[in-house]
């Protein structure tokens, strides 16, 4: 294994390190498993920015690429998890089920996430995603006593299994087809069939519909509200962002590398599910009584909006992809990890929360407004792109249901603006969070607001991500 | 010009770190320097800095005469909205200072994306301001209103993308700037979807016929101050919009919109006849809204100098006389808690103060001689006389109705004996209460008197929107 070898799998190595170091050590207190967390985040920042030097650089013979796409999307990916384990802290105390192995499974799963992201051979990645998708596994069913958290994880287990049995399927197809894992060797091989030759077909749809899976995009999308309802709240942040953003950069970088020349093979996959997704996210997070399964609703409804940047597939669509991750990942986060804090979830307890505990109301209010996709907010931004995309791609019918799903979201986030607005006497739910996951919620709504006022810096990043 | 934008948010937030007792006078010096700014603001000045690079996007400010009379009139009723209300939460005053800054973002914008993001974002605070400190009914009130201009802004925002992109695949440069977007050339049928998508838009925002309904639900559920802020400023975001995108953006689209001055002269007609019936005096205000703001859009589609010169000073007129009788109506609510015109009756005996006021606001607001209003209609009239006497002859009828329904409010609820005991003892208007109206008396009967000096600042970027549409 040479120098190169090991730089450029340099984080993935210290989440694995520092994962396996935590399951073995033991500390007085329990504090020092956050903070141990928090070291292994910073160390592997610091290794993806030394990274973005090294572009280009491959490893293990053209397993593992550093790209700024890669490096872009773990960075997504590190920002959910370290929000998300800031909060979890006090919420497990909480439960009391504050074990290491918590912090543990967060850094097992980054770990494979970051092969998931950079993986440019076929074994490579799929061992990312099982990785990634065992330890989400455990942590669906973090709350050992509960038997909702139970049911979450098997749920997800048994339907996750299929789905990978469904991604192998499709990989082992493409491998016939070409005798290599290599995605620069895939292309090259498949570079003399035509577009819609049904082996192509055979390989793609597994492939794209494993990932959809992955990524609970509708119609795929059945395991998605159960398990986010099911699991700890922080854990729910952190499945619904950053797996979400590992499957969709895999779906990415193979879309956009060897079978780009397919397009006609899956576009209208993707064109179905994100339509699906936007109409049973929006129609059934309506509905909903309880916020934390509003919002895993919703998240089906974003993953919607994300796709559809593929749908368009010229440059701004992709780069409004990254942007909506990003942006996606802040507000998402921010608003689950708000709900971990709360005594109840349904949107009946949200009732004047905003004359008892007005900062925390404010908080929850600016992150409604970003999901919604109102400006001044990042989510405003975020949807904007993805519209830009569209009309650029004289996709304009698919541009005016996106549009007028946003009229619909809007309807059921503001349920909870409502009900946070009406003033009455009766006790509602309160809101107890600790310092950190205060802190880790008011980052996240404040970015969501600073980056809708500028969103200069991101969007040159998701820009110069893509060259 | 900046600080149009800066001192209010600026005053916002300072409110909440300094404590409760003194947030109604930073408040007020908050809107009190934003007021002077404003009114000290040098025209025509632009300025410019980037924004979003990427996408074409800058923070384009300009100044011309129709916005700088908007601006001051945003100013002042801030100000008169706060000295108004006293005693309130300090979210509220916080959120009357946003809805300042975004509606100053929306007179000055001169990029498009600049543009929609104030537009939008006034919505927020009002929102929060009809939906938290309103009437009974408020929260379906503030969703209602919420909704209709949301769906509305999305037809804006296709109509703005569509001629970004247009003008991209002219000339190859992205940007929102309106002076480069002036030169895209769009083919008729595109520019006639970008005209009607953009009308949805601001259309609601007038709002006019037939998009009218949220308005009297929202005024009616209003605090005073909101109540304030939405008929003289916020009603006038539309009809800024028409002047300042739609006309100069889209001349022949414009030219063919005959359409829009006929809605104009049925919304003159329908709102006036709504206010014959009206039992509650807030709602009868609010409809008698519809039907000035039908005057408003009659002078712009009239596309000539006389209407649009017209319709700008119509609209400052329709801000202080609107104003002024909703602030009068709060006085009202203040001391006897009811809206309903029955409840009210011989208001002239107690408070003959008060009744002189409301006198002159409705005068100025029927378009009697000498007072602002008149100034307005009359132009307009003239304006759309020039082009298709029938809409003269025809929104003429709509004054009559006006005076009609004016004055049988003003025989209910301030002439004829005390009907009810409690209106007998009512105070008159305090010292406070006079501070705030006679900034709005002044400038009433200052337009009434001396109109020229008003359209001696518009004149420019009216003959401006003229040549555009008759080049």
């Amino acid at each position: 294994m040479s120098v190169n070898d090991f730089f450029s799998i340099l984080p993935a190595i210290l989440f694995a390190l520092f994962g396996t170091a935590l399951l073995l050590l033991r500390f007085d207190s329990t504090r020092f498993y956050v903070i141990f967390l928090t070291v292994a985040e910073v160390l592997a920042a610091v290794a993806l920015w030394r990274q973005s030097d090294f572009l280009g650089l491959t490893g293990f013979q053209g397993a593992v690429l550093v790209d700024s796409f890669g490096i872009f999307v773990n960075a997504v990916c590190l920002a959910a998890a370290l929000l998300c384990a800031l909060g979890a802290y006090r919420y497990l105390e909480g439960q009391d089920e504050n074990h290491p192995e918590f912090y543990s499974l967060i850094l097992l799963a980054q770990a494979g996430m970051y092969l998931m992201v950079s993986g440019t051979e076929l074994i490579t990645v799929f061992i990312g995603l099982e990785t990634a998708a065992l330890s989400f596994y455990v942590l669906t069913g973090f709350l050992r006593t509960n038997p909702r958290s139970n049911e979450a994880a098997l749920k997800s287990l048994l339907l996750g299994a299929f789905s990978s049995g469904l991604l192998l399927y499709g990989f082992s197809v493409l491998y016939g087809l070409t005798g290599s894992t290599h995605y620069p060797r895939i292309a090259a091989m498949l570079s003399n069939r035509i577009p819609n030759d049904p082996l192509i077909l055979l390989a793609v749809i597994p492939i794209i519909l494993g990932l959809l899976f992955k990524a609970a995009a509708a119609p795929l999308h059945m395991w998605a509200p159960d398990a986010y309802d099911g699991a700890p709240t922080p854990v729910t942040a952190y499945l619904s962002t950053a797996s979400k953003a590992a499957s969709v950069a895999l779906l990415l970088r193979l879309v956009l590398g060897p079978l780009h020349e397919f397009r006609p093979a899956w576009e209208a996959i993707i064109t179905f599910a994100a339509l699906a997704s936007l109409t049973v996210g929006n129609l059934a997070a309506l509905t909903q009584s309880s916020v934390k399964r509003m919002l895993a609703y919703s998240s089906i409804g974003h993953v919607g909006y994300i796709l559809l940047g593929l749908v368009a597939g010229n440059q701004t669509g992709i780069e409004a992809m990254l942007l909506y991750l990003l942006v996606y990942t802040l507000m998402t986060t921010g608003a689950f990890l708000l709900l971990a804090g709360m005594s109840h979830d349904g949107v009946i307890d949200f009732r004047s929360l905003l004359y008892r505990q007005p900062g925390v109301a404010l908080l929850m209010i600016i992150l409604l407004l970003s999901l919604a996709g109102l400006p001044p907010t990042a989510g405003f931004m975020a949807k904007y792109m993805i519209f830009l995309s569209l009309i650029q791609a004289r996709q304009y019918w698919i541009a005016i249901v996106a549009a007028l799903y946003v009229a619909v979201s809007l309807y059921y986030y503001f349920r909870i603006v409502r009900e946070m607005v009406h003033q009455s006497e009766e006790p509602g739910a309160t809101v107890t969070m600790s310092t950190g996951w205060r802190a880790a919620v008011g980052v996240s709504a404040l970015l969501s607001l600073a980056l809708g006022l500028n969103p200069e810096p991101v969007l040159a990043w998701a820009r110069s991500a893509i060259r | 010009m900046i600080f149009l934008i800066a001192t209010p948010v600026f005053g916002a937030f300072a409110l909440l770190a300094f404590p409760r007792k003194l947030s109604w006078w930073i408040a007020i010096l908050a809107s009190f320097a934003t007021f002077v700014q404003a009114v000290a603001l040098q025209f025509p000045n632009t300025i410019r800095h980037n924004w979003i690079p990427a996408i074409g996007s800058q923070f384009l400010l300009t100044v011309d005469g129709i916005s700088y009379l908007l601006v001051v009139l945003t100013g002042l009723m801030t100000l008169l909205g706060i000295l108004a209300s006293p005693q309130m939460p300090r979210l509220f005053y916080a959120m009357l200072l946003l809805l300042a800054a975004g509606c100053h973002g929306v007179f000055l914008a001169q990029d498009l994306l600049l543009f929609f993001i104030c537009f939008e974002a006034v919505l927020i605070p009002m929102y929060f301001l009809i939906g938290i400190y309103g009437a009974e009914d408020r929260r379906r009130a503030a969703f209602k209103f919420f909704i209709y201009t949301i769906v509305g802004s999305v037809a804006l925002l296709v109509g703005f993308l569509t001629l970004y992109l247009q003008h991209a695949t002219q000339t190859g440069i992205y940007t929102f700037d309106l002076s480069a977007l002036l030169q895209t050339r769009l083919s008729p049928g595109t520019e006639s979807l970008v005209f009607w998508a953009i009308f949805l838009g601001f259309a609601i925002k007038i709002p006019m016929f037939p998009f009218h309904t949220w308005l009297p639900d929202a005024h009616t559920q209003a605090p005073t101050a909101a109540s304030l802020m939405l008929a003289a400023v916020m009603l006038k975001i539309g009809t800024y919009g028409f002047l300042r995108f739609s006309l100069p953006l889209l001349p022949k689209a414009s030219l063919d919109s005959q359409l829009l001055a006929t809605l104009s002269v049925v919304a003159i007609l329908y709102g006036g006849w709504i206010c014959l019936g009206q039992t509650d005096w807030k709602r009868l205000i609010a409809y008698s809204s519809v039907s000035h703001l039908g005057f408003c859009t009659l002078g712009i589609f009239t596309l000539t100098s006389t209407g649009i010169s017209g319709s700008v000073i119509q609209q400052i007129n329709h801000g202080i006389s609107t104003g002024l009788l909703f602030l009068l109506i709060g006085f009202a609510y203040d001391r006897r808690h009811t809206r309903n015109i029955a409840d009210y009756g011989g208001l002239a005996k107690s408070m003959p103060g008060f009744a002189a006021v409301f006198m002159l606001a409705l005068l100025s607001s029927i378009g009697l001689p000498l007072l602002n209003g008149f100034v307005g209609e009359f132009t307009i009239l003239r304006g759309a006389y020039l082009v298709q006497p029938w809409w003269a002859a025809t929104a003429l009828i709509g004054i009559v109705i006006a005076a009609a329904y004016m004055l049988s409010l003003y025989r209910h609820t301030m002439l004829g004996p005390v009907t009810n005991a409690a209106n007998s003892q009512l105070p008159d208007l305090s010292f406070r209460e006079w501070l705030i109206v006679a900034p709005l008396i002044v400038w009433s009967i200052w337009i009434g008197v001396n109109p020229a000096s008003h359209f001696g600042i518009i004149s420019s970027p009216v003959e401006q929107i003229v040549e555009r549409l008759h080049p």
